[in-house]
């Protein structure tokens, strides 16, 4: 027994390279959707993810742009300026305060690096501070070096495997002509950690000649302390700028909002271009059945019938494409985090893209409404059409 | 024998440009149950028009229609399109000289078309049935394109009946198809009628098709001129 989903489907088959085209056009929409949502909830997750993996809520640099200090702090850049490293004992002496980490970053230029040479950091920590802050950073082999003094260093999982270290290996700074011992290897931690060289920061103030001095400290403070009146009282502090992480994460979020704009502005264009797609497949399809569609009404097929049949031609179109389309996305999901990263000025160490089965029917689900609605206007024409109209135009073929 | 179709003063002006065409003027006309009438009548004559108006698929300009005891259009005034419909569903099977098969669907698809729309009790059974009598039983998976002219209109004849309808309206069914065919589908017309006792309204330009109706219609310049 036909029915009115059978017929819808058969006809798509007649012209189907037309129907391929357009479900096409949907699936390349769908895949825009769908990275486009994975990515506003991928990318949300990973920021977060990466503030909270550093271990404190309050961050202290000498005093610059805060942009600039937000993105050079995650990206474990150099910082502009360096603080006089007793800022810490005026720090010390907050009761809000649970944890104080010092840090000092310096760059130097490797001509070895790469074909053409480029920067290397070096990140100096408290080896009595900075571990217990970051509890997720673990070694596949050594330990964190226990002088603040030493000529020593932890190499993250990626710099361990680009520069092919192993504990024991000897290290020269370039530029400095010093040599540091690798003790330790960090296994990987999925975030900036991963690229970096720690040094203990005594020792890198002497290799670099900044004694006495930071470019950053990591303020940990206790379990119900009011973060945004301790914030207040730093800003009493000269010659320092107190970065919070909310802050970080809006300074960011910020950045990154321009580029979601576009992102979104292209995907409504994708979508507005695939309704147009649908729209003009299925209204010349009714056009091209003018008198099936009469005949059909002659046999007893109501207006409510034919719209249902030009709907269901519709639905399998952008159910089919809206799969065709999400499997896409999730495939293409690291090739499209490449481009992303490519295009935004900072991405976070996380997934960039985070698609899962729900977002996945939801994007399924928002096209095949779009196509529904793109439906409405073809199905309306087809269910006006009357059976003496559709023969008098056969007559007239004649 | 009750009158199944009744037309009075059945008036249909068509407007080319500011040129008024009368396609039907002033027809009255009663079928009754179980009659097979033939219009007949040069091209222009208006049979097609009267025939589709009878089958209550297009609207008279003026007159008065009833099938049966259902008055279709009175004073001007016609049934809704959803009650003309189901008038359609119950009384009427038609069969077009370009048979209106659904190329995607295979011939048993076609022939069962009409309850996609509509439940009804006879089940495919009856379509086996229905084919097997038409000579269309080892063509029930084929699709339209792989048939002949004969058969394509054995399968129009098949979908027309699938319901049981009251009256056969059967437009040129034979204008697409070679003598053979003509006098294949004419005998499948008759024996429906001595049958089944079907009511049929025959529309043709042949003679020969024409005289197998128990009632002969000549229409010229939309009059009737013999009935």
């Amino acid at each position: 027994m036909p029915s009115i989903s059978g017929i819808a489907y058969k006809n798509l088959r007649r012209k189907r390279i037309r129907s391929i085209l357009t479900v096409f056009g949907i699936a390349l929409s769908t895949w825009v959707l769908v990275s486009l949502f994975g990515f506003n909830r991928g990318y949300e997750a990973s920021l977060n993810s990466d503030i909270d993996n550093l271990g404190f809520q309050v961050l202290l640099t000498a005093k610059g742009c805060p942009y600039e200090a937000a993105t050079l702090m995650l990206q474990g850049s150099k910082s502009l300026r360096y603080m006089p490293e007793a800022v810490m004992d005026s720090l010390y002496q907050n009761e809000a305060v649970d944890k104080l980490t010092p840090m000092l970053m310096q760059t130097v230029f490797d001509v070895n690096k790469g074909e053409e040479g480029g920067m290397v950091g070096y990140l100096g920590i408290d080896p009595a501070t900075y571990p217990s802050m970051k509890p997720y950073l673990t070694f596949s082999s050594g330990e964190w070096f226990k002088d603040r003094e030493a000529k020593e260093a932890v190499l993250g999982y990626e710099v361990a495997e680009l520069e092919q270290r192993e504990v024991g290996d000897l290290m020269l700074i370039p530029e400095k002509e010093v040599e540091v011992l690798v003790v330790g290897i960090l296994k990987r931690s999925g975030t900036q950690d991963d690229g970096t060289i720690f040094m203990p920061y005594k020792a890198l103030q002497t290799i670099f000649d900044v004694q006495g001095q930071l470019t950053s400290v990591g303020i940990k403070v206790k379990q119900g302390a009011d973060i945004n009146a301790y914030e207040e009282e730093l800003y009493s502090i000269h010659d320092v700028q107190v970065v919070s992480m909310a802050q970080v994460k809006n300074t960011i979020s910020n950045l990154v909002s321009t580029a979601k704009v576009m992102v979104m502005s292209i995907a409504i264009i994708a979508i507005l271009i695939a309704m147009v797609g649908v729209m003009n497949t299925i209204l010349m399809s009714v056009l091209e059945r003018y008198q099936e569609i009469g005949i059909m009404k002659s046999m007893g097929a109501t207006t409510f019938h034919i719209f249902r049949l030009i709907w269901f031609e519709t639905i399998i179109l952008c159910a089919i494409g809206g799969v065709i389309g999400s499997l896409f996305s999730i495939v293409m999901a690291r090739l499209t985090e490449a481009l992303i990263r490519y295009v935004l000025p900072y991405a976070p160490s996380g997934s960039l893209i985070m698609i899962d089965f729900r977002l996945v029917l939801e994007s399924i689900g928002i096209i095949t409404l779009i196509g529904l609605l793109s439906g409405i206007y073809p199905a309306f024409r087809a269910a006006r059409i009357k059976p003496i109209e559709a023969i008098r135009s056969s007559e007239g073929e004649l | 024998m009750s009158a199944l179709i009744t037309a009075r003063n059945l008036e249909k002006i068509f407007y080319r440009g500011s040129e008024q065409v009368t396609a039907v003027d002033k027809v009255s006309i009663s079928v009754n149950e179980g009659e097979f009438v033939s219009f007949v009548g040069a091209s222009g004559s208006g049979k097609t028009t009267l025939l589709h108006i009878l089958g209550c698929l297009d609207n008279p300009t003026s007159g008065s229609l009833s099938i049966g005891e259902v008055s279709v259009f009175s004073d001007h005034k016609s049934l809704t399109e959803s009650k003309l419909t189901r008038l359609r569903r119950d009384n009427f099977g038609y069969i077009f000289q370009k048979f209106y098969l659904i190329p995607t669907l295979t011939v048993k698809e076609n022939i069962l078309l009409p309850f996609a729309f509509y439940k009804n009790p006879i089940n495919s059974s009856n379509a086996m049935d229905l084919a097997e009598r038409l000579g269309l039983s080892h063509r029930l998976s084929h699709l339209p394109k792989e048939l002949s002219g004969g058969e394509m209109q054995r399968v129009a004849i098949a979908r027309a009946l699938i319901n049981k309808p009251k009256i056969i309206l059967a437009d040129e069914p034979t204008g697409n198809l070679d003598s053979k065919r003509s006098l294949e589908i004419a005998g499948i017309l008759s024996e429906l009628h001595k049958k089944d006792g079907i009511t049929i309204i025959l529309v043709t330009h042949n003679p020969a098709l024409a005289s197998i109706a128990d009632r002969r219609v000549q229409l010229q310049d939309g009059h009737l001129v013999q009935a």
